[in-house]
Parts: structure tokens; C-alpha cells; sequence
């Protein structure tokens, strides 16, 4: 069962974890031996050069894909045991989800697209608390907006607000700010540090960007599938 | 599962759709309309027959048969309490002195007040009482419009004069088509003797009507005389045979007309599942997305098959309405067949039919592209050139969903043919149109990429990649194409075959007269009456009329009491008429046994040649021996020989052809066969042989012909409409099918364009992909077509099967030229926009 009471339990635990792609009876090792631990309310950065298994490590911590070997727990329970409805049960109720791309559904308007995660918990007043989280992110006057309608910032401002809608325990970010400007990606950097601590939410951001991993509370760096170091950001 | 928070998606992200999701609906439309436009129709049909079956026939009990009542079947017959009348029915010629025309009819003499039910409908009205006091006659509507004809002209029927008291509007008992060989002529009874038509030989129908009171029961008579009269070779017919006989009739009509409805619904359930599948294709990200915030992969399922529920509803409804409209059209098309008047109402059964068996095969079809949403993984999120492992094919629910639809499929076909093996067939040979096609587009998607034309243009080698690229159409619009050019080419094929057998019996070297009823002793003159015509002798027979007494030793009737001897009641009751000569004709091929041309010596045995067909129906082998009854004497035969007859040939034959030197003295009759060279000759002709010659008949074959093309033309007028539904649903799936994938293939159009290529570059390459898919799917179609067509025409039709190249070549053609019109319209979006509009508008 999902242990998300305590308030020293692990957010997420890694034990030898790798994953292994094969490609025409070729093996391609994505990810080896990784190893780490993170504590409720941090604030993590994962780096890297292109290729060297950030955005897989993330889907594999977000219960997006299976490890080969090794195991992922999220608040205590081992994702590699859960089937993909439970690990999606386990996403709903714990993790948020920010993208490079935005991945807002184009056919639902802002507001749909932020109620959301609170509409499959089978949340009360939805709407209202959707709207609030609109009004933070300052697009209270485009909810009835589809994404097309909205440009990159504004996308992403929707994609904040729907990803702190099911108020998560753990917060997944893959490269927040690639698609945008520096002035647009400093803002949207600015308002998810701000709900980060506001809300209280464990932060894990995948990114190449090294000023914002300097914000973050610890740096982790892979290259070619493996740690090379680990350090805290004073 | 929150169903209240998964419809609500489903009605958000389907508001923004409704263009496409249209096309999804019109797939179904036209398949629902035919099959509730014909379902009602039938049903309506029924309900007439019911009504109408006694007007139709117009007697509550009617005995007929080609001979007048024995004596020993009047005590039977007089015992049947109520109103009686009675009918002699015989053709002959009517000379029309007017405009000294004259024309083969159908002559009825009633006697008495039939019908009892229903009304001969004359103009005037008064007409239909008044011809039987005024000694006049009643002409049908079509013969009296042909020979410009009022009432009060006048008509000669034999040696007698008639002046005509009114047109005939209707023909009980039998379909308006049947008048169009020999339009009906009413005399009162009384006057039939004084046209001297009556003669020995000469074939007339006999009916006896009887209307009962209310207690007495007709069935129960005609069950327990069933079997006396039935050995003197007369029908008996009630009400209720009446009406099975008609329902039977329609059931073949029916069986066809439902076969072209399903084969729409099919070809709009290919479009179902196409757009679907498309329409999965284009929210796979959308649905990747729902997976990520942690929606369950049966949710997403059900926001997406809940859309196309609630839309195959609305189709459904929308094609019953639209259905239930055309059905008012049907009895116009159909009409003419039937010998019944057909009242359109609404059917309340055949819509609830029509669209439950609409909604499950549409939703079985759908479901097949929309299972493979559960498979949909949430990392496409963050690679979206993510693909599962192990979706489709592997899936045990899509399976159970193909043996649903075959199962669904295959119930409803046994309810319309009521033939296991007939709904066999039919599911057997669907399932192989879909392989043959589906292996056609893999083998070719194969071999474009191994024999790639590296050295072709640049537009070229686009559009030909297009076939095997990933999120390729050529499966898709292969089949679905194919299946298409399939129905539509075998129906077309068919039909040239059939009109063509029909034209080739009018070919110039074909007689085209047949005198008959000619006494001996009247063939000398008329010969030489058709020699002064400048006309050929083309055949002079004898003709002698004799029953069938026997055979084998037993008697006709032990034969007929023998349940068990498969013995056909028609070949052994039937009036047989014979001829003699010591040669076979050019139309008649001996198969077995030895032809006997001659009796030497009177006192030799007699034998007899039969029709091969004939035979089996008697149960007779070579050998064996026939006892005819000639007029009164009876005649020991042996059989020693069997012929096959060409029956598309203009020219007289004969079941059973006796030797010269046997009936040269019996009762007999002439037929003689002519050649006119023209209209004008014709009508001269038949002119001076019906005044010098009242007795004898005049049959022009060519009018027989001409009726009989317009009948075919008729038919095939109501078979091009009702296959107008399979073509117009086929043209809707090849718009969806277009339309829904003209996304695959706009992000790299926008992309070429943003590179500089030309809107005609853009156009070249999209044509040359269409065009392709378009003379792939018709030739395969039209391959598979050529053998159904070959297995219809050898199995069902019996012609010689000859292709005819030039309904192929159109079929070829609109199916192409509409294909890569369809796909260039689509594109059109495109080409006209500027890149960044739709990069904007439809990336998204």
C-alpha cells in the first residue's frame, strides 16, 4: 500500500537502478547502477549532456516506464510491483507533472485542462480551486482559452497551475523553461519556485540549464547512464 | 470509474471536432438508411399483402387448369355454397380495324359477377358492369394507348366484332409486366363461342371462383379435395395460398434488395473503423497526456468510445429518419413488379431494427481502432516518437471484436437468406475481398521500398514513399477502395451480361415471327401468303397435343401417389405438345442414347426422343418406356434417346419429339416460323394472315424482346438505385478516409512549404500518391470483381460469361479520377494558407 503519512519517509528511493533498451538484438544501456535517495521537501536538479538518460530516469521515477533492474520507490511503495493502473493511481494522488512542450490537451480550454488532475480524484469544488490556481499563475482572464489561443508563457503557466491542481506531494519538471524566452522562462522559473514553496512540494527538475539548477537545494549529474556526482547546492 | 467527470471530457475535447467527427457520422448514415428504407418497404409490403390478397385474387376459392372440369369433380365444386363465376383464358390475335393494326392478347371470357372482392377499374367506371349486358369488351389502358383507342372503337377477336366499352386499369392476379407480352382483352362469356376461337388443340386456361360464406372454411375444402383434383391436373387456390405465393414471390426481391443494404452498411463500417482508427491516431497525445496526470488506462478508453457511442447513435438516428424518407420513394422504383398497390407508412419495427443492428456492427467496427487506446503508454509525454510493444494483433479483445462482427454479421445474414450456407458464402467471401486486399497493399508497400525508383524527380519519389512511410494510408484506403470498386464493378459486369444475353436473341439472323394454331389444311395458303411477303420458310412444324398417360409400367397417378419417386408434378401433368421429324435442329445437341427419325413399318415400336432436363424431372432413363394418350387413343413409346436444347434461340422445341410415320394422321396443328425484314413488313404481314386467317396467332418476337428489355431496363434502374447507396456510401468513406488522414500528412506539407517548395510541388506530390492508391485499389477491385461476377454468372445466371471492358474501364476510371480529386480537394487547405496559419491552426 501507498505510505504517504509520515512526514520522514523517503519521497523516492533508488536501488541499482538501469534500463536497457535492445534495438535490433542490440542491448543499449541507458541508464546503470543508479542510486539515490530524496527527502521530503527538497529541491533537486538532474543534469546532464543530451543522451545521457535524463528524461528516462525521470519517466522511470514518475512511474512512466519500468527499470530493467534495480528498483523506484515513491513514498515507500515499489513501483516496479504496481501494475500501470495502480502506478497511474499513484501518480494522480502524488505527482505533478511540468514539460518542456507544455502537453496541455489541445481540444480542452485552460480551465478544463487544469481541472483535470482534480477531476479524477474526484475532487468537490473543482472548478473554483482550478480557477484560484489560474488567478495565481495571472491567467484568471484566459481560462476559456484553448491552448492554441495562448502563447508559449501563458501555455506554461497553465501547465503550472494543472500540475500544483492535485496539490502533489512530488513535483516533476522536464526542462520547464527549454521552449521559452529567457524573460518568459525566468518568470514561469520564478512562479515555480514560489508555488514549490508555497505548496510545500518535493521538486525534482530535469534540466541543462545550470543558473536554474543553481537554485535548486542538490545537483545531481549524469552522463552516459551513470552518476558522476552528487552535491548540494549551498 | 467517474463517469459524470468522463463524459464531460469526452463532450469538451468532442466539441472542438465536430468537422471531422461528422464524417465519422455520415459513414453510417447512408448505410442505416438503406437498411431501414428496405426493411420498411418489406414490412409495408407484407402488411399490403395481408390486406389485399383477397382483392388480388378475387374469389375466395379459384380452381383452375388447362382443361374444362372433369365431370366426375362437379359434385365437389357445385358443393361449395355462395357465388360462382367462371373464366375461359386463351390467347389469340385482336385485329384492330381502325388503323388495320393488329396484336397478339390475352383474351378473358367471365361469366358471372367475379371479382368478388376488389374491382375491375375501368374508364369509364360504369364500363366494368356494362360490358357483359352490352355484348361489348374491355381493352387494357397500354394496348389502346398504342393503337390510339376510345371507347367505342372497335376490335376483332376471331370471326367476331367487338366494339370496345372502356379502358382496363387494373389485372388482378397477376403483375402489371405479365400484360406487356399479351395485354388483357375481357369478353362476356356468352360471345366466346361466336369468335370460333375455340377449337380442337386450342390452349385455353380454365378458372372456376368461388366466394364462400363467412363459416364456411376454404382450407378445409381444399384439403380435403386437395388430391382429386390434383390427379385431373387442377389448382386449387385460396386466400391464403394467394398470399404465401405473393410473400414467397417478394422474398427473393427482398433477400436482394437487403444484401445491397448490408453490403452499404459494410463499406460504411470500413469507414467507421478507418476514421476511428485515423481519429485514435491524431489524440494518441492527448491521451498520453491523460495517462501522465493518472488517468487509467479503461478511463481514456471510455472518454474516447463514449464520443463515438453517442455519435453512432446520432448516425444511426440520422440514417433512420433519412431511411424512413426514402422508403416513400421505394414503391416508385418497385412498383412496377409488384401486383399490388404498396401503401408507405412508418415502421416502427424495421427502424428499431435497423438501428440496433446499426449501432452494434458500428460500434463493434469502432472498437477495434479504440481498444488500442488502453495501450497507449504516458511516455509518450516525454518522447513522442515512443511506440508500444505488443498492441493489435496480440490483443485478445480485438480478436473477440472480429468474431463478433463476423458472428453478428453472419445471424443477420441467415435471418434474410435463411441459408446457413448462403450466409457462408457471402461472410467467405467478404473476409477474402479483405485479405486479397489487405496482402495487395502489403505486397506493394513491399516492393515500392525494395524497387525504389532512386533516379525519379523529387515530387515523384515523395509521393511514391508516401505508400510505405510510417502513418501510411495504403492499407487503409486500399481496402476500404477496393471493396468498393469491388461491389460496384461485379454489379456493373453482371448487368451489361444480362441486357447483352437479352440483345443477342434479337440478333439479325434470328427469326423473329411465330405463326401458330394453323389448321392443316390452311398451311398451303399461308405459305404462300408469306412467300408473296418475300419471307423465309425458317421452320414448318406439326404440332400434336397428348398427355402423359404413364411410364414404367405404372400409371401417371400411382407415379404422383408415390411420395418417395422423386417425380416433378408440372413435367407429368402438364398439356404435352409434340412434333415429329426424322432430324434433330440446329438448336438441339444429342447427348445419349440414338436419335430414331423414322417407323418403317406401323406396328414398330415407337421411339421417342426427350429433353434431358424433362427426363430427370420424370425420373426416366434411356429405354424406358411412355404411354401418351392422344385425343383418346393411347400410345406405347420407348425412350431411345436424350437432347439438350438451346433455349436462348428463337425457334420452337419440344420436350418430347416422336419419328415420322406415327402421328402424321393424329389432330394436329401447324406452327410456322418467319423472318420479317422490317417494322413495316411486320405489320403488313400480321395484318393480311389476321383478316385472311382469323384462327391462326401472330407472336412477334421482337415486340416479346422489346417488352422483355424494357422489363430488364426496369430492373436494372432499381438495382442502379439501390446500388447508388453502396456507391455514395463508398464515396463518403473515401472523403473521411481522405479527410480524417490528410493530418498524416499535413505537418510535412507545412514543413516543405516553409522550405520553399511550390503549391504545384505540394499538389504533384499529394497527386501522385492518391493516384497511386486510387489505380491500385480499383485494379485489385476490379480483379476480385471479375471472379465474383464469373462465380454469379456460372452458378446463379447460367449465361456464357464473356468480360465486357468497357463498364470496367469506367468503374477504373471514376474510382481513380474521384480518388485523386477527393485527396487534392483535401490538400487544398494546404496549399492556399499560408505555412505559419496552418502551422498554428493544425500542428496544434
Amino acid at each position: 500500500m501507498i505510505n504517504n503519512n509520515e512526514n520522514n519517509v523517503d519521497v523516492l528511493d533508488l536501488k541499482a537502478l538501469s534500463k536497457i533498451y535492445v534495438s535490433n538484438e542490440r542491448e543499449l544501456t541507458v541508464l546503470n547502477d543508479i542510486n539515490f535517495t530524496i527527502k521530503k521537501g527538497e529541491t533537486v536538479a538532474i543534469v546532464g549532456p543530451s543522451g545521457s538518460g535524463k528524461t528516462t530516469l525521470l519517466g522511470l521515477c514518475a512511474g512512466l516506464d519500468k527499470a530493467s533492474s534495480g528498483t523506484v520507490k515513491l513514498y515507500g511503495s515499489n513501483l516496479g510491483s504496481l501494475n500501470e493502473d495502480e502506478r497511474a493511481l499513484l501518480r494522480n494522488k502524488n505527482v505533478g507533472f511540468i514539460f518542456q512542450n507544455f502537453q496541455l490537451i489541445p481540444t480542452l480550454t485552460a480551465l478544463e485542462n487544469v481541472t483535470i488532475p482534480l477531476e479524477l480524484q474526484g475532487a468537490s469544488q473543482v472548478k473554483e480551486k482550478a480557477l484560484e490556481l489560474l488567478d495565481r499563475v495571472g491567467l484568471m482572464d484566459r481560462s476559456s482559452h484553448y491552448p492554441n489561443q495562448l502563447s508559449g508563457g501563458e501555455q506554461q503557466r497553465v501547465s503550472l497551475a494543472r500540475a500544483f491542481s492535485n496539490e502533489p506531494k512530488l513535483l516533476f519538471a522536464d526542462e520547464p523553461t527549454g521552449n521559452l524566452d529567457g524573460e518568459t522562462g525566468d518568470k514561469i522559473e520564478q512562479l515555480l519556485f514560489d508555488l514549490n514553496k508555497e505548496k510545500d512540494t518535493t521538486l525534482i527538475i530535469v534540466t541543462h540549464d545550470m543558473e536554474l539548477a543553481g537554485r535548486t537545494d542538490r545537483v545531481i549529474k549524469l552522463k552516459s547512464g551513470k552518476i558522476v556526482s552528487d552535491t548540494l547546492n549551498k | 470509474m467517474n463517469w459524470k467527470f468522463l463524459f464531460r471530457i469526452a463532450l469538451a475535447d468532442a466539441k472542438t471536432q465536430w468537422g471531422k467527427l461528422f464524417l465519422f457520422i455520415s459513414s453510417i448514415v447512408l448505410g442505416i438508411a438503406a437498411l431501414v428504407a428496405i426493411n420498411s418497404f418489406n414490412d409495408n409490403i407484407v402488411k399490403d399483402i395481408d390486406r389485399q390478397s383477397a382483392s388480388i385474387l378475387g374469389a375466395d376459392i379459384v380452381v383452375s387448369g388447362n382443361k374444362s372440369l372433369p365431370a366426375n369433380l362437379s359434385p365437389a365444386l357445385n358443393a361449395i355454397p355462395g357465388q360462382k363465376a367462371s373464366e375461359y383464358e386463351l390467347l389469340s390475335m385482336a385485329y384492330i380495324p381502325k388503323n388495320e393494326g393488329s396484336q397478339f392478347v390475352r383474351i378473358k371470357a367471365l361469366e358471372g359477377n367475379f371479382p368478388f372482392y376488389g374491382k375491375l377499374i375501368t374508364q369509364p367506371e360504369t364500363a366494368s358492369k356494362d360490358f357483359k349486358a352490352n355484348g361489348t369488351v374491355l381493352a387494357d389502358k397500354a394496348f389502346m394507348r398504342q393503337f390510339s383507342l376510345e371507347p367505342g372503337d372497335k376490335i376483332k377477336l376471331g370471326d367476331e366484332d367487338f366494339i370496345i366499352e372502356g379502358r382496363l386499369m387494373n389485372n388482378l392476379g397477376a403483375g402489371n409486366l405479365a400484360s406487356g407480352f399479351a395485354p388483357i382483352i375481357y369478353i362476356p362469356f356468352d360471345k366466346l363461342e361466336s369468335t370460333n376461337l375455340v377449337q380442337p388443340g386450342s390452349m385455353i386456361d380454365y378458372a372456376y371462383y368461388h366466394q364462400v360464406p363467412k363459416e364456411f372454411d376454404a382450407n378445409l375444402w381444399k384439403e380435403e379435395n386437395k388430391q382429386a383434383f390434383r390427379q385431373e391436373s387442377m389448382r386449387i387456390n385460396t386466400i391464403d395460398d394467394q398470399r404465401e405465393n405473393l410473400n414467397e414471390a417478394f422474398n427473393s426481391l427482398n433477400s436482394f434488395l437487403n444484401l445491397v443494404a448490408l453490403v452499404s452498411l459494410l463499406l460504411g463500417c470500413i469507414g467507421v473503423a478507418s476514421s476511428v482508427f485515423i481519429y485514435v491516431k491524431n489524440k494518441i497525445s492527448s491521451i498520453a497526456i491523460f495517462r501522465c496526470l493518472g488517468m487509467k488506462s479503461n478511463e481514456a478508453f471510455v472518454i474516447y468510445f463514449l464520443q463515438i457511442l453517442v455519435l453512432g447513435i446520432l448516425g444511426s438516428v440520422i440514417g433512420a429518419v433519412l431511411g424512413s424518407a426514402v422508403q416513400l420513394f421505394l414503391p416508385k422504383v418497385f412498383g412496377e413488379f409488384l401486383p399490388f398497390q404498396v401503401v408507405t407508412e412508418l415502421s416502427w419495427p424495421s427502424i428499431i431494427q435497423g438501428l440496433s443492428l446499426g449501432l452494434i456492427i458500428t460500434v463493434l467496427f469502432a472498437l477495434i481502432p479504440l481498444l488500442e487506446i488502453r495501450k497507449i503508454s504516458p511516455l509518450r509525454t516525454l518522447r513522442s516518437n515512443f511506440s508500444e510493444e505488443g498492441t493489435g494483433t496480440r490483443d485478445p479483445l480485438v480478436w473477440m471484436c472480429y468474431l463478433a462482427i463476423i458472428v453478428a454479421l453472419s445471424i443477420f445474414l441467415y435471418s434474410l437468406t435463411g441459408s446457413i450456407l448462403n450466409a457462408a458464402i457471402f461472410i467467405v467471401g467478404i473476409l477474402l475481398a479483405f485479405f486479397v486486399l489487405y496482402l495487395v497493399s502489403q505486397l506493394i508497400i513491399r516492393l515500392v521500398r525494395k524497387f525504389f525508383p532512386r533516379h525519379w524527380s523529387f515530387v515523384l519519389r515523395q509521393g511514391l514513399a508516401n505508400l510505405y512511410r510510417p502513418n501510411n494510408q495504403t492499407q487503409i484506403l486500399l481496402v476500404s477502395l477496393g471493396l468498393g470498386t469491388t461491389i460496384l464493378s461485379t454489379l456493373f459486369i453482371v448487368q451489361s451480361l444480362i441486357l447483352e444475353n437479352v440483345n443477342a436473341m434479337d440478333a439479325g439472323a434470328q427469326p423473329n415471327m411465330i405463326l401458330f394454331g394453323i389448321e392443316t389444311n390452311q398451311m398451303h395458303d399461308l405459305k404462300n401468303k408469306t412467300k408473296s411477303f418475300d419471307m423465309p420458310i425458317v421452320e414448318e412444324v406439326p404440332i400434336v397435343t397428348m398427355r402423359i398417360e404413364g411410364w414404367k409400367g405404372r400409371t401417371k397417378k400411382e407415379w404422383l401417389a408415390d411420395t418417395t419417386a422423386n417425380v416433378r408434378r408440372w413435367a407429368a401433368n402438364r398439356e404435352t405438345r409434340v412434333t415429329y421429324r426424322d432430324t434433330l435442329d440446329s438448336s438441339e445437341k444429342l447427348i445419349a442414347g440414338e436419335f430414331v427419325g423414322n417407323i418403317e413399318n406401323p406396328g414398330d415400336s415407337i421411339f421417342i426422343s426427350l429433353d434431358e432436363g424433362y427426363a430427370e424431372n420424370l425420373n426416366i432413363g434411356l429405354g424406358d418406356e411412355m404411354v401418351f394418350n392422344v385425343q383418346g387413343m393411347l400410345l406405347t413409346t420407348y425412350v431411345s434417346s436424350f437432347r439438350e436444347i438451346e433455349f436462348a434461340s428463337m425457334r420452337t422445341r419440344f420436350f418430347v419429339l416422336f419419328p415420322r410415320g406415327v402421328l402424321e394422321n393424329a389432330p394436329q396443328f401447324q406452327v410456322l416460323v418467319t423472318k420479317a425484314p422490317n417494322e413495316d413488313v411486320m405489320t403488313k404481314y400480321r395484318t393480311e394472315v389476321v383478316k385472311a386467317f382469323p384462327n391462326v396467332s401472330v407472336v412477334d418476337l421482337s415486340s416479346i424482346l422489346t417488352t422483355l428489355n424494357d422489363i430488364l431496363k426496369k430492373i436494372s434502374y432499381a438495382v442502379q438505385f439501390m446500388a447508388g447507396f453502396s456507391i455514395l456510401t463508398g464515396l463518403i468513406v473515401l472523403l473521411s478516409s481522405l479527410i480524417l488522414s490528410k493530418f498524416q500528412r499535413v505537418r510535412e506539407s507545412v514543413l516543405l512549404r516553409t522550405l520553399g517548395a511550390s503549391r504545384s510541388q505540394i499538389l504533384k506530390i499529394n497527386a501522385t500518391e492518391y493516384l497511386l492508391i486510387g489505380v491500385l485499389a480499383a485494379f485489385t477491385g476490379i480483379l476480385i470483381s471479375i471472379l465474383a461476377s464469373w462465380l454469379v454468372v456460372n452458378f446463379q445466371l447460367d449465361f456464357e460469361y464473356k468480360i465486357r471492358w468497357m463498364p470496367i474501364l469506367l468503374v477504373f476510371l471514376f474510382i481513380v479520377l474521384m480518388t485523386l480529386f477527393i485527396g487534392l480537394w483535401t490538400t487544398r487547405d494546404v496549399v492556399n494558407k499560408s505555412p505559419l496559419e496552418t502551422l498554428r491552426k493544425d500542428i496544434q
